[in-house]
């Protein structure tokens, strides 16, 4: 964890919405550079979609997100390009080509940015496949790898430009226990090994937690919580703390918003009557 | 009633916005077309993928056409005496009318259907965004490699369904029911117009070509990325662009040979 000072990615203020459903309503956080930072928040809140509006395949439409000094909405799409050079993303599904082995996936990004001559591109791909501990599945097809190793895949070809800061889309989700384990481990030493800021958006909570220096809760379109794992366990609002303890009835109602029971039923009957 | 006008309305605009995207989707396509044509490799897979996959039905098809279109035309003109003109007969419909739109049908289905799954399929399992994260263009990759094979492959495997048409009427016409060889193929020569018959089915072909491969890719880039959304894009495919190219071949024939 260097310089856990400066901020790698400012979010101020962020208003998004898909059609008439908001999304984001005036978000702030900021995400220091090194370090791992996750993000929490129950599915649908809009972890995958904040993630693609700071690799700017989203924009929004109020307020911005800096990463590194740019503003990435506003950026050209050469300089846009550029800075997805230097962030990788690691998507909930792997999201290798279906139609290239593990090898031809790591090697793709180099082949397609660089000219680098073929004897140095096997070097590096074998290299980050080392890392991730499938130098052995090179000639595998993406559909021959289970869940946990098509994302070591991924992970692999996202390290292999070198970026700067790594985004994890729910890493965690549907691992077995050795598998969880392992990308655990993957994720921090790759953090401290190569210096990144890595950036996890989850709803795992103890798994991120563990290896995490810094926690953003979002809900409902806006940050609930931010701070270290441990001020957040000791955080004072009920929502994070039903939400941490997995409680099913809370500032979160167990029952969605309905007419009142006993006049439904009661409505039910008079309907069959009739 | 009001119901009815209201999701009158709303299916109204929801077609006009989609044909919208469709088009804004086709020129950010053709603005990549640069790279297929620098990077032989990308052009070359898809020629195959759409082309060279789907040689092997359209030739069988090609064969089936003729020899019925022989046997249909045999019994029609016999009865006037006028079986030597048979190659005449044979030759006309397929290459005004069947070799394109007959392609163009089986094309869609094979082809069509095939890149939309393909592009569905990378959109739901986020191949798409991935390669935009990487800083790859997805029009430059995938889009414009597909639509610039496709709109190669078309009439060139319409030119071949015609040609194998040809053959298969000359097997049924002149090997089976008699009619004169030469008179079959001079007439042929002589009656079909290399401008006015060849070029107008190639034009024919070309405008499948983009319209067919051009919905394929779109149906794919535009699917709701789930199971469900990629099927009904699949099927949404083949209904497009059937029904496309039956009603352009309407308007193209009205135009090239009503005069
Ligand atoms: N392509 C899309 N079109 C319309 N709505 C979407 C799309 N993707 C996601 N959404 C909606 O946006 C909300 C947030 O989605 P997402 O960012 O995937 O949530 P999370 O990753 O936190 O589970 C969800 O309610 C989802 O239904
Ligand atoms: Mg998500």
């Amino acid at each position: 964890m260097s310089d856990q000072n400066t901020t790698l990615v400012k979010i101020r203020d962020l208003h998004f919405s898909r059609g008439s459903k908001t999304i984001f309503s005036g978000l702030n956080a900021d995400i220091p550079q090194g370090g791992i930072t996750t993000i929490l928040g129950p599915s649908g809140t809009g972890k995958t979609t904040l993630l693609k509006l700071i690799g700017g395949q989203l924009k929004p439409s109020a307020g911005g997100i800096e990463v590194d000094g740019q503003q990435v909405a506003k950026l050209s799409r050469r300089d846009l390009y550029a800075l997805r050079k230097r962030m990788g993303m690691l998507f909930q599904s792997g999201a290798l080509l279906t139609d290239l082995n593990v090898f031809d996936n790591v090697a793709f990004p180099l082949r397609e940015h660089t000219e680098l001559p073929e004897s140095l591109i096997h070097k590096l791909v074998l290299m980050r496949l080392h890392a991730v501990g499938l130098r052995g599945a090179r000639d595998l097809m993406p559909a021959e790898l289970s869940g946990g190793m098509a994302r070591r895949a991924a992970l692999a070809r996202a390290l292999v430009m070198d970026p700067m800061m790594i985004m994890y889309d729910e890493p965690f989700t549907g691992q077995d226990p050795i598998s969880l384990g392992v990308l655990l481990e993957l994720i921090s030493t790759v953090n401290s090994a190569l210096g990144l800021t890595s950036i996890i958006v989850s709803h795992d909570l103890a798994e991120a937690l563990s290896i995490s220096h810094h926690v953003v809760v979002i809900s409902e379109g806006k940050v609930v919580e931010a701070g270290t794992p441990e001020q957040l366990q000791n955080s004072s609002s009920d929502w994070v703390q039903q939400f941490l303890n997995g409680r099913s009835d809370g500032p979160v109602p167990f029952q969605l918003k309905a007419p009142d029971y006993g006049q439904d039923l009661a409505t039910t009957e008079a309907r069959l009557d009739a | 009633m009001l119901d009815l006008i209201q999701s009158l309305g709303a299916g109204t605009l929801n077609a006009v916005a989609t044909l919208g995207r469709a088009l804004l989707h086709l020129i950010q396509t053709v603005l990549a077309i640069g790279e297929p044509i620098r990077k032989f490799s990308l052009l070359n897979q898809q020629l195959f993928a759409s082309g060279v996959k789907t040689l092997s039905i359209i030739l069988v098809s090609g064969l089936f056409v003729g020899m019925v279109l022989a046997l249909q035309g045999y019994n029609t003109l016999v009865r006037f005496g006028a079986e030597e003109s048979l190659g005449v007969v044979v030759a006309f419909t397929l290459v005004r009318e069947l070799g394109p739109v007959v392609t163009g049908l089986l094309f869609a289905g094979r082809a069509g259907s095939a890149m939309t799954a393909e592009i569905g399929l990378m959109k739901s399992t986020e191949q798409l965004s991935g390669l935009e994260m990487m800083a790859i263009d997805p029009y430059r990759r995938i889009f414009a490699p597909r639509l610039l094979a496709g709109f190669i492959a078309l009439p060139l495997l319409a030119a071949m369904f015609s040609a194998v048409g040809v053959l298969g009427g000359h097997l049924v016409g002149v090997e089976l029911l008699g009619v004169d060889a030469g008179a079959y193929w001079s007439q042929m020569q002589s009656a079909v117009s290399f401008k006015a018959d060849v070029l107008n089915g190639l034009i024919k072909a070309v405008v499948f070509g983009l319209v067919v491969n051009w919905i394929a890719i779109f149906q794919g880039a535009d699917c709701v990325p789930t199971p469900e959304g990629v099927a009904s894009a699949t099927t949404g495919t083949v209904v497009k662009s059937s029904l496309a190219v039956l009603g352009l071949d309407f308007l193209l024939t009205a135009v090239m040979f009503s005069v």
